[in-house]
């Protein structure tokens, strides 16, 4: 075994010790970094499902002056294989002067749902009683910023919001 | 630097010691069929990691199994590389461990002192192949289905426990939701478990042991 001895600077050990090494790696590389991607494929997808709209919530002629009312609807939308369906809270308030405050009810906290407590005159979020006033602005509580408005338009006496979603 | 902190973790972890007796080991001259326990466990290993990853999307159940795997093969980045080396390993797995035994049958490698190591390679044998039984059910298309009807439909045939055998297999009288579950619970935990705690067993017994030579003619 003499031509295998270290003298001839690469040992017949160290080689295949080597070259086991890289075949690891290799094979360690060919699965292992296409698995990061494949764990992360899905939240990296910049939403094809993603759109802008304009919804119609309903007639302007129920709205009674200073009275919020909420307006709910559903979206649904494609997530992985399934269907799934959002629904969506919408608060409007008509103001003296024929236009609207239109809040989503949403907390600007935690994303928990805000509801108008007529007797208190105040949306109330339950999750860490964050209040807001009529106008959306912040009354007491954790939020760091008014109650989310939508764009708004009115056609044929129906009001449309403008709808984002990422 | 990177010689002393492996010289500090030795020092406590004894882990030339591991080294030496796990690979250093003084083996006779053999053939490249003596790779085929290795090969064998090297698969079981890939099998183990892509099926973990491929449960980060797969969904067990019949109006969702489907779609999911059709989710994995066309949405996701790399999900047809990590199922295709899941599927393809399967059957090399099964492949490589028909292979394994013969060698060792034919070796006669199966005798004195070696009874137990080959006990517990029939246990990992028939643990494979319920693996590869399990497996086959989960994407939940007809194939799959048929097989199954099929499959659990052969141990109906046992005389007097037969019916009872088919039934426990697929948690009642059809193939249902309850089989899909049962049998994805088969494949990820409780075979796995029994598997890779066999697979240590076995491993223990050949470091322990050592490999068999060749037989020469004489014997």
């Amino acid at each position: 075994m003499a031509h295998a001895g270290p003298e001839h600077g690469l040992s017949r050990r160290s080689f295949v010790t080597g070259v086991v090494g890289i075949l690891g790696g290799f094979i360690a590389a060919v699965v292992g970094l296409p698995a990061i991607g494949y764990l992360l494929s899905p939240s990296l997808k910049s939403g094809s499902s993603s759109k802008e709209e304009w919804v119609p919530l309903g007639p302007t002629e129920e709205l009674v002056t200073g009275e919020p009312r909420l307006f709910a609807f559903t979206r649904t939308k494609q997530v992985g294989w399934e269907r799934t369906a959002n629904s969506y809270g919408v608060y409007v308030v008509r103001k003296p002067d024929d236009s609207y405050d239109v809040f989503s009810n949403v907390c600007t906290h935690l994303s928990c749902r805000v509801s108008w407590k007529e007797e208190e005159n105040e949306y109330v979020c339950p999750c860490h009683d964050g209040r807001f006033a009529k106008d959306g602005a912040i009354v007491s509580g954790p939020q760091p910023r008014p109650l989310d408005r939508f764009e708004y338009k009115v056609e044929e006496g129906t009001l449309f919001i403008y709808l984002t979603e990422a | 630097m990177a010689a002393r902190i492996l010289t500090w973790l030795d020092e406590r972890l004894g882990l030339t010691g591991i080294y030496k007796t796990v690979l250093d080991r003084k083996v006779p001259k053999v053939n490249w069929a003596f790779t085929l326990g290795s090969a064998t466990l090297f698969l079981a290993i890939m099998q183990a990691a892509t099926g973990i990853f491929l449960t980060a999307y797969y969904v067990p159940h019949p109006d969702q199994a489907y779609d999911s795997i059709n989710y994995i093969m066309n949405d996701v980045a790399f999900g047809w590389l990590i199922r295709g080396i899941h599927h393809w390993g399967a059957t090399l797995m099964v492949i490589t461990v028909v292979l394994h035994m013969l060698r060792t049958f034919f070796y006669g490698a199966y005798k004195y002192p070696r009874e137990v190591t080959w006990l517990t390679g029939v246990l990992l044998l028939l643990v494979t192949l319920g693996m590869g039984f399990t497996g086959y059910l989960l994407p939940w298309n007809q194939r799959a289905y048929w097989a199954t009807t099929v499959g659990t439909s052969i141990t109906e045939t046992i005389p007097l426990i037969g019916p009872f055998i088919n039934q426990a297999l697929r948690g009642g009288t059809d193939l249902s939701t309850l089989t899909l579950v049962r049998f994805f619970s088969a494949h990820i935990w409780m075979l796995p478990t029994v598997l890779f705690g066999v697979i240590g067993v076995h491993i223990y017994l050949v470091i322990r042991l050592g490999i068999s030579h060749v037989p020469s003619e004489d014997e």
